[in-house]
């Protein structure tokens, strides 16, 4: 299935091979890669005054190290092999927002990793591969 | 960590220090009646001056003036108030805010932080005093004022957002001082460093005065309402170590929590006072009568009907801050392409601190019967000090307990949380206010920084010794100082409001202001 890839990273080695499986795929189809991260945010928490002042300044600091610590690297070690990678990083619910990004771009699939917190943890709090399994408006595949 | 508890340590006998000082008698007692007798000496000229009624009049000049300004302010903009807050609510809600724009600060997030400080004793204690004084008809004025009130804050919020000062590292700084100076450079008006200079030192009082000496005092007399009598400089004490160790120790975490836990104290201080609603159905009736009754005539207070009016007037501006400036310091952080957005978002802050938090304080109050009347007349009975004799005997904070108290038992421990919670939040909040006057006076710089945050921990503990009458004067007296001010400003640069709204208005109804949800 040719078309755009959207993988979902977010630093962990779980990520990475969610990645290298995209692109293997995107190589094989003629397709194209779409490289998001999120970071966790919500328009309706509460801040001091202090944290009103500084989040400009905050948010670009954030922008430049997720920038520099999760996407270059990964977009580095692709380049250059025959498939378009694109990236963006975004603010918001994480699961909501890679589906938004989905839809957006008109990507043909979802493609995650999954961290393997078992049990109880994400039983409380949820997992990102396991919301996005359920609720993706395009074809999910999670990478173990 | 060690440096932090070291000047802690430091801080906390330094003020022991202080306050033992202040009193030459070993006595304890004796120590809070010293500083009450140095407090009253020095600051009743400025009390007298900013209180001063108009010649031939019972009227202060002072409520006068944030009556005109309000009703000025409203009429300009065409009852902006009412015409916009249905868009005021989607805005907050996000329906307006572009997905690319998040991780900045949001709407909600300027309101909520804003609220957080001027959501605090005024609407417990204040709304009490004014009904003491003023009695029931009282919170009329103050629900017309809180209404009027919008207006006013809308103006300056637009403004703080518009003139507001962004420095390389992305940070920024906002309020009546940034505005006065640009706008009045703008449009050619002489004169706007000297307003803005004086804006900035009423603007220190003020944080000295209402954001602090008024909540640490009420704190300690709600303490003592449970714990029993003891020395206030106790309270300030403690209160100015924690205070200290927050805005100079830099624990940013006990900032955080307080902002957190402050919203849901205010949810269910109005949600218990609806209970109480309810269960005193049958009198609800009769206390809106009450109001509308004592808001005309007066019901027997000392002054009539304009004794009531001053009291609501006097202690809504206290609560919900509009006009004095101190709104479009915080609302100043928002990064939004439209300015008039902020000014739509802030005017329902007087509408939920005043018309909503302070009319439920005063409903609970006067439905539980605490204001004694007369069987035999209907009006109300009069101490000495022309104050209304309370079923309790209690003022300020102590009257708000006792009237949860009488329907609820239980609610004056909660109350007390509540109210350390929320003077303690006001606190920051105006630290945060004071600094930025201070530092635009004196200029930034960590030096200055301390040097203010320091003498602002000192009065934590004068606020907490001293008593109610001189402390509530004075506060007031320099948040109507900052008022003076910044409502002069707010004239002048009314038309450059009014070009924004005009023009937000046509984009909103063309469809050019894009809604994202």
């Amino acid at each position: 299935m040719p078309g755009k890839i959207l993988v979902a990273v977010d630093g962990s080695d779980a990520g990475a091979r969610a990645l290298a499986f995209a692109h293997a795929r995107a190589r094989q189809d003629g397709g194209s890669l779409m490289l998001v991260h999120v970071l966790e945010w919500s328009p309706y928490t509460f801040l001091t005054k202090e944290e009103l002042e500084e989040r400009h300044a905050r948010r670009k600091q954030e922008l430049a190290r997720a920038e520099a610590a999760i996407i270059a690297p990964l977009a580095a070690k692709y380049e250059g092999q025959g498939v378009g990678i694109e990236t963006a990083i975004k603010y918001g619910h994480v699961t909501e927002t890679i589906c938004d990004v989905a839809t957006e771009i008109g990507a043909t699939e979802i493609v995650t990793g999954r961290t393997g917190n078992s049990g109880v943890m994400s039983r409380v709090f949820g997992s990102v591969a396991g919301t996005l399994a359920q609720i993706a408006p395009v074809p999910c595949t999670i990478v173990p | 960590m060690t440096s932090i508890f070291t000047r802690f340590g430091a801080a906390v006998a330094a003020f022991v220090a202080t306050t033992a000082a202040l009193g030459s008698a070993a006595q304890a007692q004796g120590i809070d009646e010293t500083v009450n007798q140095i407090f009253l000496a020095s600051t009743g000229w400025f009390v007298n001056f900013i209180f001063a009624p108009i010649p031939g009049t019972g009227f202060s000049w002072i409520v006068a003036w944030l009556v005109i300004a309000a009703s000025v302010f409203t009429l300009y903009f065409g009852f902006i108030q009412f015409r916009v807050w249905r868009h005021s609510i989607q805005l907050v809600s996000g329906k307006y805010s572009d997905p690319n724009d998040a991780g900045e600060v949001s709407h909600f997030q300027a309101l909520a932080t804003a609220l957080s400080g001027t959501v605090g004793l005024g609407n417990i204690a204040g709304v009490a005093v004014a009904v003491t004084i003023g009695g029931a008809g009282a919170t009329f004025w103050m629900i017309l004022a809180g209404l009027l009130g919008m207006a006013s804050k809308f103006t300056e919020c637009t403004l703080g957002v518009k003139y507001r000062n962004e420095y390389p590292d992305g940070t920024v700084s906002g309020g009546p001082m940034y505005y006065i100076t640009k706008g009045f450079a703008e449009r050619g008006l002489p004169g706007g460093k000297p307003l803005a200079v004086l804006f900035a030192i009423f603007c220190v009082l003020g944080s000295l005065g209402g954001g602090n000496m008024f909540q640490s005092n009420q704190a300690h007399q709600q303490l003592t309402g449970v714990l029993g009598q003891y020395p206030g400089w106790i309270t300030g004490v403690v209160f100015a170590a924690i205070v200290f160790a927050v805005i100079i120790g830099g624990l940013k975490s006990i900032a955080q929590v307080t902002e957190r836990v402050v919203p849901l104290m205010g949810v269910l201080y109005v949600g218990t006072a609806l209970i109480i609603l309810v269960m005193y159905y049958d009198r609800i009736g009769w206390a809106f009568g009450q109001i509308f009754d004592g808001a005309f005539t007066g019901n027997g207070i000392a002054g009539g009907m304009i004794g009531a009016l001053i009291q609501g007037f006097r202690r809504a501006a206290f609560s919900n801050e509009a006009g004095v400036g101190s709104a479009a310091i915080a609302h100043s952080a928002v990064r939004t392409k439209e300015p008039i957005t902020e000014g739509f978002v802030s005017l329902l802050e007087p509408f939920i601190d005043t018309v909503v938090i302070c009319t439920m304080t005063a409903l609970v109050i006067i439905i539980t019967g605490q204001l004694t009347t007369d069987a035999a007349t209907g009006l109300y009975v009069l101490g000495e000090n022309g104050q209304i004799v309370t079923a309790s005997g209690a003022t300020g904070v102590g009257l708000t307990s006792a009237a949860f108290g009488a329907a609820l038992p239980w609610f004056p421990y909660v109350l007390v949380v509540a109210v350390l919670l929320f003077a303690f939040s006001t606190m920051i909040s105006w630290s945060y206010y004071g600094l930025k006057a201070w530092t635009y006076l004196f200029g930034e710089g960590r030096k200055q920084e301390i040097t203010f945050k320091v003498i602002f921990c000192i009065f934590v503990v004068i606020g907490a010794a001293a008593s109610l009458g001189p402390v509530i004067d004075f506060s007031d007296a320099a948040i109507f100082a900052m008022a003076v001010v910044n409502i002069v400003g707010l004239y002048f640069l009314m038309p450059v409001v009014k070009r924004e709204l005009n023009s937000y208005l046509e984009r909103l109804e063309s469809g050019a202001i894009k809604r994202f949800k």
